[in-house]
């Protein structure tokens, strides 16, 4: 009785079962639509902070630079009078620095060891952050200028030499950023997210060599390929293997990969990581593993998971995180209110319309339970088809997304990397010779706490999860319930006698 | 049947209280056909309400078969109507959307009757009224005769010891005034069922064993009992 009185029911009030359920098919597919774009996205900013962690790191440590540190660090190069070669009134100089990068501060090796000690760490790894920059150029030599120091221009003969023979200077500074990692085997890191395009990984073997991996795009704008030499730290390096980022598009974490060991020589660093790179045994035990890492490591140290990281990811990935997140969020819960309302309001109007057929079947024996049950189930019912058609239209505004393969800027920022020239470079270039040294210190900028290090054009790609499915499904239950206990609280509250009123 | 002593009932009506029965002292036998008439707003309608447990008298008692219905809670009163009584209605209140043959089941969906049986005596019940050949219509594909004497069928169809109808031929023309005054004369005979009628046509009233007439909420007359 109850299935057929329903199915006879809604196939009767037709266009409010409609309205209804597209109202309710709106809102689930909404409610699909934005959550797995909120889902895609957070996979977006997971894969863009692969390209600079790794695949597999939960945790990183780094250590906060110190005010000194941040404010400090700059590049110096010193030049003697012999420096590079003379011709013609011209000093053509080079030098190279390999240091650590600027803003990052190294530390202890041995929270290495305790990171990878501690319960509920699977795999631990160090890294040395290392940034080698090349200073090339000319410069007029002592002899072929006229004039002191800041006189250029008031001697009656004016400067000579230099590349312009005007006493002028003309140089470049290259950078190139160099990651020492663990060459015995370490599992994650952020070499696990590139992958090796020709040549060779490094090995155990390598260890203390020189020789390095570079990231694809480098090696193109260098020209280097496998078995092309690069100087690092004054250094030369044999190139064994290219590397790509596994994203659509974008750089690995670092222009050059050598072994740790190696690094740490060249920068004078040895037993020296700047980061360290944890992977927990399970998902549930990243926020345990993090707060026993602090514990052990000290406050100095600090200890960030890949959930405080995606706050360092930028660009329009970041935007698209903004908009799934309170946009989406609060778009859905109207529309779905919206819904629910008007579920509510047709099924109270129905019972309403429909008092003389209740207050019958109460007069016949109906119990107001079941006659609640027989409008709840109705409502139900119609938030079910809502439900179906909701899912429906989510899955195909998902597969549309999909298709249309939206691509998402996304540049992910670490703390204590990167590099950044400021003003003060031009003046030096124009300034007459200082003779014996050349100090960068106030010409080159100051070296940045945080930079981008990695960008990189992520595919946002929707996932269809078995949970966004339930969650639609229960709103579709929750919405029809909701309806059917409104419209069922109005109609226990007809009185059975009313199904005689209309005779007086 | 029915014992009703000194049963009154006052509603509210804009704060005000209304009188629709005063002090009513009335016994129905079992097995009788009553008639009650009256003017509007004399309080027919309530009367029947209280005899079909759909209501309960402000004041006073009304036993059925010896229970106090005023005593009765909620689900005792819906268990009551689901077996003992049987309602027809002046405009028949058949659900529009079910045949029949489902609106008569409608009557059986509280007495846990299996569904197999549940259709038969919906099939016989239709049967019994002469509309076998109308099972599977809709109210709105049924004559006014015909979907009054689907309404018969349902309250027959649980075999109840009380039938009451609301002015039953208040919405047909003569001729189908004859005939379902017939059938319900010959399954109040036939069944030996106590049959309340409220009606505002003398002709139905006279049909009946015995008459009373309501005015202003009290029972005015005794009309003698028909031979």
């Amino acid at each position: 009785m109850f299935g057929t009185y329903l199915r006879r029911e809604l196939a009767n009030r037709r266009r409010q079962t409609i309205i209804i359920a597209i109202g309710m098919a709106l809102a689930i597919a909404l409610v699909i639509l934005v959550n797995a774009a909120a889902a895609g996205v957070k996979a977006a900013q997971g894969t863009a902070l692969q390209n600079v962690y790794g695949v597999g790191t939960d945790i990183t440590v780094t250590k906060a630079a110190s005010a000194a540190a941040a404010n400090g660090g700059r590049q110096n190069f010193q030049f003697g009078s012999g420096s590079g070669s003379s011709s013609g009134g011209t000093q053509s100089i080079s030098r190279s620095r390999l240091s650590t990068e600027p803003g990052t501060t190294v530390f202890a090796a041995s929270a290495v060891t305790k990171a990878a000690n501690a319960t509920g760490v699977k795999a631990a790894t160090g890294v040395l952050n290392l940034s080698n920059t090349t200073f090339t150029g000319q410069l007029p030599t002592q002899g072929a200028q006229s004039g002191g120091f800041g006189q250029r221009g008031s001697s009656a003969t004016g400067p000579t030499g230099g590349p312009d023979g005007a006493g002028g200077s003309s140089f470049g500074v290259d950078r190139v950023t160099v990651l020492g990692y663990d060459v015995k085997g370490a599992t994650i890191g952020p070499l696990t997210a590139a992958t090796l395009t020709s040549g060779r990984s490094l090995t155990a073997t390598d260890a203390g060599k020189d020789v390095a991996v570079l990231d694809a795009d480098y090696a193109t704008s260098a020209s280097k390929k496998v078995g092309s030499t690069v100087s690092l730290g004054g250094k030369t390096f044999t190139v064994v293997g290219i590397v790509t980022s596994t994203a659509a598009s974008g750089s690995s974490a670092s222009n050059a990969y050598v072994p740790l060991d190696t690094a740490q020589t060249l920068a004078g660093d040895a037993s020296k990581v700047s980061s360290v790179y944890v992977e927990a045994t399970s998902a549930s035990q990243i926020d345990t593993v993090k707060a026993e890492l602090q514990k052990s490591l000290g406050s100095t140290m600090t200890v960030n998971t890949q959930a405080d990281l995606a706050s360092t990811v930028t660009g329009s990935l970041s935007t698209a995180s903004s908009l799934a997140n309170s946009l989406g969020l609060w778009l859905s819960v109207l529309v779905l209110a919206a819904a629910f309302l008007i579920a509510v309001l047709f099924t109270v109007s129905g019972v309403t319309r429909r008092t003389r057929e209740f207050g019958t079947l109460k007069a016949i024996g109906w119990s107001n339970g079941r006659i609640v049950g027989q409008v709840a189930g109705e409502s139900f019912v119609q938030g079910l088809i809502g439900g179906v058609i909701g899912i429906a239209l989510g899955l195909v505004a998902i597969l549309v997304v999909d298709l249309i393969h939206p691509t998402l800027t996304a540049s992910a920022a670490a703390a204590g990397r990167g590099f950044a020239f400021g003003g003060g470079a031009g003046g030096a270039a124009g300034g007459g010779g200082t003779g014996e040294g050349f100090g960068a210190g106030g010409g080159f900028g100051q070296a940045a706490a945080r930079t981008v290090t990695s960008a990189s054009d992520i595919v946002l790609t929707l996932p269809i999860t078995p949970s966004v499915i339930v969650i639609a499904v229960a709103l579709a239950v929750l919405g029809g319930l909701i309806a059917g206990a409104f419209g069922g609280w109005r109609a226990s509250r007809l009185r059975p006698a009313e199904a005689l009123r209309s005779v007086a | 049947m029915y014992e009703l002593e000194r049963v009154s009932k006052t509603y509210r009506q804009g704060g005000r209280p209304v009188a629709a029965l005063v002090d009513v002292d009335l016994t129905i036998g079992d097995g009788e056909f009553l008639a009650v008439q009256g003017q509007t707003g004399g309080g027919k309608s309530t009367l029947l309400q209280l005899l079909g447990a759909l209501d309960k008298p402000t004041s006073g008692t009304i036993r059925l078969g010896g229970a106090d219905l005023g005593r009765m809670g909620a689900s005792e009163l819906t268990r009551v109507r689901a077996t003992q009584i049987g309602f027809v209605f002046q405009s028949f209140n058949l659900i529009p959307t079910l045949t029949a043959q489902e609106n008569v089941e409608t009557a059986l969906a509280p007495t846990h009757v299996d569904k197999r049986e549940r259709r038969d005596r919906a099939k016989e019940a239709l049967e019994s009224v002469a509309l076998g050949d109308r099972v599977s219509h809709l109210p709105s594909e049924l004559s006014g005769g015909q979907q009054q004497r689907v309404a018969i069928a349902r309250a027959l169809v649980k075999q109840p010891q009380v039938l009451l109808a609301d002015e039953p031929t208040g919405a047909l023309d003569e001729d189908t005034r004859g005939e379902i005054v017939g059938l319900l004369e010959s399954v109040w005979k036939d069944r030996g069922l106590t049959l309340v009628v409220v009606t505002h046509d003398s002709w139905v009233a006279h049909r009946a064993e015995r008459r009373i007439h309501l005015k202003q909420g009290r029972v005015m007359e005794k009309a003698a009992a028909k031979v």
